[in-house]
Order: C-alpha cells, then sequence, then structure tokens
C-alpha cells in the first residue's frame, strides 16, 4: 500500500459517519426516550431521510452514537421492510400484493411496471429513476390494485395508465 | 352536536365538513367537551367503569372489553411511580382492512381526544400514536393535529386547569405486519426487533419499557369521546345486534361500489353487500368473503344473514377481526387466494419460533405445488398435517401462524372441491384469474 493511501484511509476515519444535522435529529429523539438505544429506529429513519438508504457506515455512525452495537443496529435495520440497506432510485414504486388487490389483479399491473420500467422487483433502473419493490396492504382495498409511489398513494391503477402515472416522477 | 353525530358519532364530522376536520371544526361539532368533562367532573375509575359498561369492545379484531382492558392497571393511591403509557396501535397493516386511515387522515382530532381520555382513564403520562410507516398523509394529519391540540392546551401540561399532564407522541413504524400484536409493538416503540412477548406478564403490568400499559387500536379509541358525552344508554342503542355502538365498515373486492360506511355494529353481511356495497359487478357472481382481514375464515352464500359484529361471528364459530370484508367472486381461484394470503403471512413472520418461520413458507409452497398443477393426494396431506401443527395455539409463541392458517382450515371445510378438481385435473381450472407467478424478490 502507497504511502498516499495510508493518508487517504486515515483521513476517511477522521470524517464523521453522520451529518451534524442527523445528529442532532437523533439526539432530540434521544432526549424524549428512556434510554438511548430506544431511538435506533428513529435514527435508522433520520439517516434514510437524508441519505435515501441507509449504508454500513451509517449503521457504525449510529452504533457510536447510541452506545450499541453495529450488529444490534443491523438486527433492527433489516428486520424492518420500510429501512433500505441498498441504494435505492430517486423514487421508489411500491405495488401492493395482499389480497384485495390481488383479487383486483394487481399482477397485471406488477407486470406493466416490470415492463415499463425493464426491471423486476426489488431492482433500481440504470438512470438511478426507479426502484420497484412490493409492499403489503396500503390500506386502499376499495381502490384496488393500489400503489405507492415515494409518499403517493395511487388508487385504481390499471396496466394501460402504468407509464403515465411513472412519468409524474422525475 | 349534529343528529348525523347521534348516529355516525366517528365518521358524522368528516361527511358534515366533506373530508379533513381542522380543530376548529372539530371545537365546533362539540370536540374536546368529552376531555373536558372527563378531567374536570369524573375520576379515571369512573370513566373506565363508564367505557366498560357501554360495552366498547376492541376495533382492532380481538374484540376485548376497552374498560376492562383499562382495569388491570394499577390506579389511584395503587398507582406506581414513573410512567404508564397509553400506544394507539394505528399500524393498520391486515390485508383488506383500511378503516384507521379514514379516520386518521380525515379526524385526527377525534383519535387525540380518545387517547388523551384513554390516559386520563388509566392515569397514563405519556400517549404514543404507533403509526403505520407508509401512512405518510395520516401522519402529516397527527402531526398537524398534536401541535393544534399542544397550541390550545388539550395537551401538556395541566390540562383544564386539572393537574392532569398528558404527553402525545406520534411514532412512525418502520413496517412489519408482526407489530400489530401488542407485545411486539411495544418492542418496536422501545427500538426493538418486533418479536412478541412472552404473557403473562400482560402489558397493563409491563407494557413499554417495564411499565403499566395499555394498547388500543385507533378505532377503539375513536368511539371513546362519543361514550362520555352521550352515555351508555346512547351507545348500545346504536348497536343492531348484540354488540354495542358503530363499526367502520368497509368491502373491497368486485363489488359494484366498494368502500367504507359507520354503521350500527351488527348490520348484516348482506345488507353490508347488497345495500352499501351495490352487490356483485355485472358478470361476477359471489363466492365468498372474508369478514376481517386475511387472518379470517371465509362465509359463503348460505351464510350471508350473520350480524357483523364480535359476538354474532363468533356464534358462526369464526372471528369478525377488522370488519372491513374482502369479496370474492366466481372468477377467483381458491387455491391463488390462499396462496397470496399464506405469501403474506410467511413474509412477515418475525422468524423468532420454527414452527412459524419455517412452517409458513412451506404450506405457500405446496399451495404453490396445486395451483400450478404438482398436487397430488399426498401434497394434500403434507398441507393438512402442517396446517393442523402451526395452526394450533400453543405450538406457536404467538397467534400469527394461527391466524396464517385460519383461512386456510375454513378453505380445506369450505373449497374442498377446488382442491380436489386441482388435483385431479393437473391444473388450474380457472380461466379468467389472473396470472399468479412469485418471481419477484421478496426481500426476505
Amino acid at each position: 500500500m502507497s504511502a498516499s493511501t495510508q493518508v487517504n484511509a486515515g483521513e476517511a476515519r477522521l470524517i464523521p459517519l453522520l451529518s451534524e444535522i442527523e445528529v442532532a435529529a437523533i439526539e432530540h429523539e434521544c432526549a424524549h426516550l428512556p434510554n438511548r438505544e430506544s431511538a435506533v429506529i428513529d435514527a435508522l429513519r433520520i439517516v434514510q431521510g437524508q441519505r435515501g438508504w441507509v449504508s454500513d457506515e451509517s449503521v457504525r455512525g449510529i452504533a457510536q452514537l447510541l452506545g450499541i452495537s453495529t450488529e444490534a443496529v443491523d438486527a433492527i435495520a433489516t428486520f424492518y421492510s420500510l429501512i433500505h440497506r441498498r441504494p435505492v432510485g430517486r423514487n421508489i414504486v411500491k405495488y401492493c400484493d395482499s389480497v384485495s388487490c390481488y383479487v383486483m389483479g394487481y399482477e397485471a399491473v406488477r407486470d406493466a411496471l416490470i415492463k415499463q420500467l425493464g426491471i423486476a422487483p426489488g431492482q433500481t433502473t440504470a438512470d438511478n429513476r426507479y426502484t420497484l419493490l412490493p409492499t403489503v396492504c396500503v390500506g386502499a382495498c376499495d381502490h384496488a390494485p393500489a400503489l405507492i409511489i415515494n409518499q403517493d398513494l395511487i388508487f385504481n391503477a390499471t396496466p394501460t395508465d402504468v407509464a403515465e402515472v411513472l412519468a409524474r416522477y422525475e | 352536536m349534529s343528529d348525523l353525530a347521534l348516529t355516525k358519532p366517528l365518521t358524522a364530522r368528516i361527511v358534515e365538513c366533506g373530508g379533513h376536520v381542522d380543530l376548529d371544526a372539530y371545537e365546533r361539532a362539540g370536540g374536546y367537551t368529552a376531555l373536558r368533562k372527563a378531567v374536570t367532573t369524573m375520576d379515571a375509575l369512573s370513566v373506565q367503569t363508564l367505557v366498560k359498561d357501554a360495552g366498547l369492545r376492541g376495533r382492532g379484531g380481538a374484540g376485548f372489553v376497552a374498560g376492562l382492558k383499562w382495569s388491570f392497571v394499577a390506579i389511584g393511591a395503587k398507582r406506581l411511580p414513573g410512567h404508564t403509557y397509553l400506544v394507539c396501535n394505528a399500524d393498520e397493516m391486515e390485508p383488506g382492512t383500511f378503516k384507521d386511515r379514514y379516520l386518521m387522515e380525515n379526524d385526527p382530532h377525534l383519535l387525540i381526544e380518545g387517547a388523551a381520555i384513554a390516559s386520563f382513564a388509566i392515569e397514563a403520562d405519556i400517549a404514543y400514536i404507533f403509526l403505520r410507516g407508509d401512512y405518510y398523509q395520516a401522519g402529516d394529519s397527527l402531526d398537524e393535529a398534536v401541535a393544534a391540540a399542544y397550541a390550545k392546551g388539550y395537551l401538556g401540561k395541566n390540562i383544564f386547569g386539572t393537574g392532569f399532564n398528558l404527553e402525545l407522541r406520534v411514532h412512525r413504524s418502520a413496517g412489519r405486519y408482526i407489530c400489530g400484536e401488542e407485545t411486539a409493538l411495544l418492542n418496536a416503540l422501545e427500538g426493538k426487533r418486533a418479536q412478541p412477548r412472552t404473557k403473562p406478564p400482560f402489558p397493563p403490568v409491563s407494557g413499554a419499557w417495564g411499565r403499566p400499559s395499555v394498547v388500543n387500536n385507533c378505532e377503539t379509541l375513536c368511539n371513546v369521546p362519543a361514550i362520555l358525552r352521550n352515555g351508555i344508554d346512547w351507545y348500545k342503542a346504536l348497536g343492531k345486534a348484540t354488540d354495542a355502538g358503530t363499526k367502520l365498515y368497509g368491502i373491497s373486492g368486485r363489488v359494484n361500489k366498494p368502500g367504507l360506511w359507520e354503521l350500527p355494529i351488527g348490520t348484516t353481511m348482506r345488507e353490508l353487500l347488497e345495500v352499501h356495497a351495490g352487490g356483485m359487478q355485472p358478470g361476477r357472481k359471489f363466492k365468498a368473503l372474508m369478514p376481517g382481514g386475511a387472518s379470517t375464515s371465509f362465509f359463503v352464500e348460505s351464510e350471508l344473514d350473520t350480524p357483523m359484529d364480535f359476538a354474532g361471528v363468533a356464534a358462526a364459530k369464526r372471528r369478525m377481526g377488522t370488519g372491513t370484508m374482502v369479496v370474492i367472486d366466481d372468477t377467483v381461484c381458491p387455491i391463488g387466494l390462499l396462496r397470496n394470503l399464506e405469501h403474506f403471512f410467511a413474509q412477515e413472520s418475525c422468524g423468532f419460533c420454527t414452527p412459524c418461520r419455517d412452517g409458513l413458507p412451506w404450506v405457500e409452497q405446496l399451495l404453490a405445488d396445486i395451483d400450478e398443477g404438482r398436487g397430488t393426494p399426498e401434497v394434500m396431506k403434507l398441507l393438512e398435517s402442517n396446517a393442523n401443527f402451526i395452526g394450533v395455539p400453543g405450538n406457536t409463541f404467538c397467534l400469527h401462524a394461527t391466524g396464517a392458517i385460519e383461512p386456510l382450515f375454513s378453505a380445506f371445510a369450505q373449497f374442498k372441491d377446488d382442491f380436489e378438481e386441482h388435483i385431479r385435473l393437473g391444473h388450474c381450472p380457472y380461466q379468467k384469474r389472473p396470472q399468479h407467478k412469485h418471481a419477484e424478490a421478496t426481500g426476505r
């Protein structure tokens, strides 16, 4: 290993794993909880809110800040479906695959999404614009099939209108 | 208060406002007078007794008497020093269920007032609304309403000058169905994996952070303010059959008017289906319905006169669940539907105990075999033996697997012919049903 890479590696260790904004927000949560480790889910959500996903570095940063092990943080991060441990695209497109949407034919909508985006569920488009994921029931069963794109609930999705719906999200 | 509020205490304001009810509109409709009445004229025990005697049963699905649950918390001279928690389970995720989202998005102060009264009744000083992480609009609506309620002194210190203090926070879940189990929910609230806890101790004795805690469903708490205002006799008279009050019923599936309606609890399945949902879509025939989510049994045509209350559905030896019904038409293959249900339950198992973690994916696979034409009498036997093991309470740590197998047991009896025909033909006999292939990554 050359001297310069060693210096770079040393500098990297000095870069904080969490931003000031993230630390402040996590400390704000800690302040009204009985113990610091109880803030781990909030911390994961805060980091994801800033970066879109939770990297290994962020997991380490949260562990250090809350005074618990990296493994303990990752055990939580990997348990919950709304925490992304891999990078995601700018827009997260989720189709509901639960029973009411099944009865109303979600599978045709899913297939249209797969075709339109050219990716399988769990993947992100090459331009980083969309990530496609399944989701459990989103509580819009009277308007099935339903989608959630980012924070928007999309009602009565059909295979023919997915292209138009997707286009709204840059 | 309007006449409508006397027959539809949960939704009258939403109807009258044509949607979202802000604090002004809520107050004009008599909002927070029930909280004022409780904290200025009653004590905790009398609020508990009133709600218990009114017969309010938990609307999350289990139907436990709310006031009775509250009575397990030590109050008065017996109250333990330190925090007591009231936790609202607003983690709505039972497939087919869409009632709590409607309440929180449109009338958030109703939930806040209900939670505050319940907190007063158990002498809680901290209340949490444990919100489904995907319910973004409900979260915004609650955040705004909580801030407004603090500003008006309905939350915070010295409420109505009585010395009653209540801090209320909205916790957004990071998403798992098992959080609906109340002890798993408490673990999630504490920042842990949402695995259920050993019971006893039950939450009213040792709940959040080991403190006395009561977990109530969102719709349950929304029932409380009107009970305080209008009394026991009024509430009991609202019910049509055995149970008291109104219920938010919903119907999804191939009906003419899928939707959500507040109606007297005990309204029959037939009335819900034929009158409120407008019957089946042209060209579709009714095959069966699930009364309240993915973990409830099927009802067929001849059973539609069952009253939709806890007592009525229990008399038919099944559970009402959440009361939001999924209607299944004659083009839907029951085996494919069960496969969809068991895929959900297998994915959402917390993984703590082996029969549930390994058994549910096995059940899903066996259903896939039958669905895709690989079924044999041996496959059927294996499916039954799996169901008979993991579907029995006590063989798994919590009731997740029991709930998962409930519709399967029901299907063994009600859709026996469908199982047999798939196995005999070696393919699915339903032509029109959508393709069902689990090609996607499940994220497990």
